[in-house]
């Protein structure tokens, strides 16, 4: 068996508050996995569980066959965590950062700076900033420095994007793809789920359950078989308008346009009559593409 | 006629030889929905904060809701809700008590306070958890919570900054939907957010790029000036050339 | 493993040096607090203004008044009639007036003093009666040990130290540490792999450091400026506080594992451990005067065994022997609470 990371059941509780309730799911070996799901969902809980930092109160984890739980003294010189927030020395400087990081895991920046080379990019200009006085995008790229500093062959990404703007993001993404050209096993984590087409395969998390596992493609192929765009002019009233409508399961914003969650027997050009008899003469509605977002709240309006 | 609830003329913060924010120059109506977009450093904050009554301008003039924002601060912050990503409500208290406490903030009179509060919960659908303790609602409840503080005492604008991070597609959703029916309203919503999607629904989008707004018009207008399809496309468009990132 | 203990130890002091404002006052402000305790708030008398009334003149009285003149803790202001004396009293002009009268013979006399200070009214007519008797035939003679001079910064010299290093190794070790669990790097340095041991060792010693920077400072101050005599007990003073460092940085280590925000971590070191040391630590309340509940209680703080050896060496000036007790308590304690404190620091 391929797999670099195997959760098998874990549940781990805080208090009344289940944070994870029998997570099962394996990450391949050399794959790019995204733990898709909103803010409370449990990923930072299994993310600690899985750097060695907490214990399940059931269930076993395991990286590189190593248990996170006994084996926790080996597999520390293995992963490269990022956890959810920035968590760097602030008042020390990017290069000092990142010696740092490097002396805790007996490793030279030099003897890997290969490796860090194309994400610490522009970071080399000013390596004598305070790691405080970065922005957002910069932080980001300077903690992922620090976490691939030794060379892990896993990557835990707690969340890695969480409040940078798209372009930032989408940089980031990229340099990820890149790790895992060579070879690097990625476990990232985020609530953007327009994120997830940049990710082999997704789990879905929600509410401490994982509601769904495969790939992009693989979710969301059945679910444009009941799913339609509709614009106009005025998109609130349209959108009232459509959730009376009889055929019409779910409406919601999308974008540009509105999805319209439909029963099999809907009919797009009586929707559009009916729709201008209400005083909404300029819709259009088309067939659409579904995605995560969609399955999501797909999944969430099932329970 | 003026129907203008922010004005904005050659705005300008520096700091020190830095120029963080340079000149920027815009008005947003009021009831209108203006979404203010741009890549992290840009100088959304800093703008942000002078617009909010928080920093003094270096340079240029901003009415806010009437009032000059380097002459008379408080005035600007008493007539606006100002919201931010980490809601900023007392997780101890009830409902209830964290609305009264913002009132209070916002010097209203006792009979006000009840009158606007039944209008809120009615509003936001929230009367049947009013006395529960905001650490035991959910976070999709906490956001319309922190939303009903902000704009418990009716402002003419409300600042949103990135007012659904992280918050989970049906939630974003409802809020948005909470954000059209205040503007249907009157009042004007100014918002931040990195879901370009969200950008969609506003009526107005600027977008800064080091310092200054680089693009400024509809969704659509927007679109169809840069000849892409979404939102996302257009803001990658306008963001490519930032200078800085820091 | 040793590099990764010297960039563990170089990362602290850079935290330490980075931070200047809070590096500062800690090294300063227990060299103002010394020098505040040892010149400006000063228990000891000095400066009474003193009449003398006489109405006579023998060989005495001018051996008397002399001694007046040129002793320093009184400033002569004069002779004068009772009436003078008593109006110079009640203005507030003179603190005591010393009347000396010949009845059959024989020198009678009477010390007159302002007691509104009773401090003051005390140390007064020790000292006049300190001048009077070595002339009369007094069969009591009195020898201060110890502290020969009366001086109070003396007896605030151990306390202070005993404070100041609870003050700098507890809160600033908490509070680092702390401070490193709430913005998340502390869960870094634990998923590397060096050994916790190695992440509490890398704490302590900037802080041991830092500390036996400031008792250098101290003990440079206390034998330099105020006087507190040098001798060869200097090397067991920096021994016995270096004792007392560790006990204090074991403090700040438990305290941390204990709390989990800065705020909370300061708020636990001062109310717990400093307010106690001022109040049970005999710095500025006699122990023995306590009732025995709060005398047990005492016995508990750390504080009261370092300042009771403290004072036995620098200013007792007795030998080593004399403290073992003290020693014993002390080393006890920090055993006992650093293998608490390190049970308690998660590793995960």
């Amino acid at each position: 068996m391929d797999a670099a990371i195997q959760i098998e059941k874990i549940s781990k509780s805080y208090g009344s508050n289940h944070a994870l309730q029998d997570v099962t799911f394996s990450v391949n070996s050399g794959e790019m996995f995204g733990l898709i799901g909103p803010d409370g969902a449990g990923k930072s809980s299994l993310y600690q569980i899985l750097a060695t930092l907490s214990t399940p109160d059931s269930g076993t984890a395991s990286i590189l066959g190593l248990d996170t739980v006994k084996d926790y003294k080996a597999l520390r010189t293995k992963i490269g965590y990022m956890p959810d927030r920035f968590s760097l020395y602030p008042d020390l400087s990017v290069m000092e950062n990142l010696e740092f990081f490097a002396s805790l895991f007996g490793v030279t920046v030099k003897q890997n700076f290969d490796l860090i080379e194309p994400i610490f990019g522009q970071l080399s200009k000013f390596p004598k900033r305070r790691a405080g006085a970065l922005s957002g995008g910069m932080k980001q790229k300077l903690a992922l420095s620090c976490a691939l500093i030794h060379r892990p062959e896993i990557l835990l990404l707690d969340e890695p994007t969480t409040g940078v703007d798209a372009v930032s993001r989408s940089e980031f993404w990229d340099m990820l793809a890149d790790l895992k050209k060579i070879g690097i096993t990625i476990l990232v984590s985020t609530s953007y789920m327009d994120e997830a087409a940049r990710c082999e395969r997704i789990a879905i998390i929600d509410s401490g359950r994982i509601l769904r596992i495969g790939s992009e493609k693989e979710l969301t192929a059945s679910l444009g078989e009941n799913l339609f765009n509709a614009v106009s002019s005025n998109m609130f009233a349209l959108l009232s308008a459509l959730r009376k409508l009889p055929d019409v399961e779910n409406c919601y914003t999308f974008g540009a346009t509105l999805h319209v969650v439909t029963s099999p027997d809907f009919n797009p050009d009586r929707a559009i009559a009916k729709l201008r008899d209400e005083g909404i003469d300029d819709v259009k509605i088309f067939p659409a593409k579904g995605d995560i977002e969609d399955l999501f709240i797909k999944l969430k309006n099932e329970q | 006629m003026n129907n203008s609830v922010i004005s904005v003329r050659n705005l300008t913060k520096r700091f020190g030889s830095f120029t963080a924010v340079d000149h920027i120059s815009f008005d947003v109506s009021r009831g209108e929905i203006f979404g203010f977009l741009g890549a992290n450093g840009a100088g959304k904050t800093t703008a942000m904060r002078m617009l909010c009554g928080l920093s003094q301008p270096s340079d240029g003039t901003g009415l806010v809701a009437g009032f000059d924002i380097a002459a008379n601060p408080e005035m600007v912050k008493r007539n606006i809700g100002y919201m931010s990503q980490k809601f900023s409500l007392y997780e101890d208290l009830s409902v209830n008590d964290n609305l009264t406490l913002f009132a209070t903030i916002y010097g209203m009179k006792n009979q006000e306070i009840k009158k606007r509060k039944a209008e809120l919960y009615d509003f936001l659908e929230m009367t049947d958890i009013k006395n529960s303790l905001v650490r035991d609602i959910p976070i999709g409840w906490k956001q319309r919570l922190a939303f009903a503080a902000a704009t418990i005492h009716n402002p003419k604008v409300v600042f949103l900054d990135e007012p659904t991070g992280g918050v989970d597609p049906i939630t974003r959703r409802r809020f948005w939907e909470l954000i059209y029916k205040v503007s249907s309203e009157g009042m004007t919503v100014f918002v931040t957010t990195h879901y370009l999607d969200e950008a969609e629904y506003c009526n107005r989008v600027s977008i800064m790029v080091d310092g200054r707004i680089k693009a400024l018009d509809s969704p659509n207008e927007l679109k169809l000036k840069y000849g892409v399809e979404t939102m996302d496309a257009v803001f990658r468009k306008v963001a490519e050339g930032a200078q800085r990132s820091e | 493993m040793n590099n990764t203990l010297i960039s563990l130890v170089k990362k602290e002091f850079l935290h330490i040096i980075r931070d200047r404002r809070t590096a500062l006052i800690t090294i300063l402000m227990p060299l103002v607090l010394l020098l505040l305790f040892g010149y400006a708030i000063s228990t000891e008398v000095n400066n009474i203004n003193v009449m003398a009334v006489i109405d006579f003149h023998s060989d005495k009285s001018r051996e008397i008044l002399k001694k007046m003149e040129v002793n320093s803790y009184f400033t002569f202001i004069g002779l004068a009639t009772v009436e003078e004396l008593d109006d110079a009293m009640k203005r507030g002009d003179a603190d005591a007036g010393l009347v000396m009268r010949q009845s059959d013979a024989q020198t009678e006399y009477q010390i007159i003093v302002d007691a509104s200070n009773p401090n003051m009214a005390k140390t007064a007519t020790a000292y006049l009666t300190g001048l009077i008797e070595p002339a009369g035939n007094s069969l009591v003679t009195t020898r201060t040990l110890y502290n020969p001079r009366l001086k109070s910064s003396y007896n605030f010299v151990p306390g202070i130290m005993g404070m100041i290093f609870i003050l700098v190794c507890a809160i600033m070790t908490s509070v680092s540490i702390v401070s490193e669990k709430e913005s998340g790097t502390m869960n870094l340095l634990l998923v590397s792999p060096i050994r916790p041991a190695m992440i509490i060792i890398g704490k302590l010693v900037p802080y041991f450091v830092l500390s036996c920077i400031i008792l250098a400072a101290m003990l440079g101050l206390s034998y330099g400026l105020l006087d507190i005599p040098l001798n060869a007990s200097v090397f067991n003073v920096i021994l016995l506080s270096m004792l007392y460092i560790v006990l204090a940085l074991s403090i700040g280590l438990l305290v941390s594992s204990i709390v989990s925000t800065q705020l909370a971590a300061l708020i636990v070191s001062a109310m717990i451990f400093m307010i106690p040391i001022i109040f049970f630590s005999g710095m500025l309340f006699p122990i023995d005067n306590m009732p025995q509940v709060l005398q047990w209680l005492s016995s508990i703080i750390p504080a009261r065994w370092y300042i009771s050896a403290l004072k036995k060496l620098m200013i007792q000036q007795l030998p080593v022997s004399y403290i073992v007790h003290e020693v014993t308590i002390l080393g006890f304690m920090t055993l006992l609470i650093l293998v608490i404190a390190i049970k308690k620091f998660k590793t995960r």
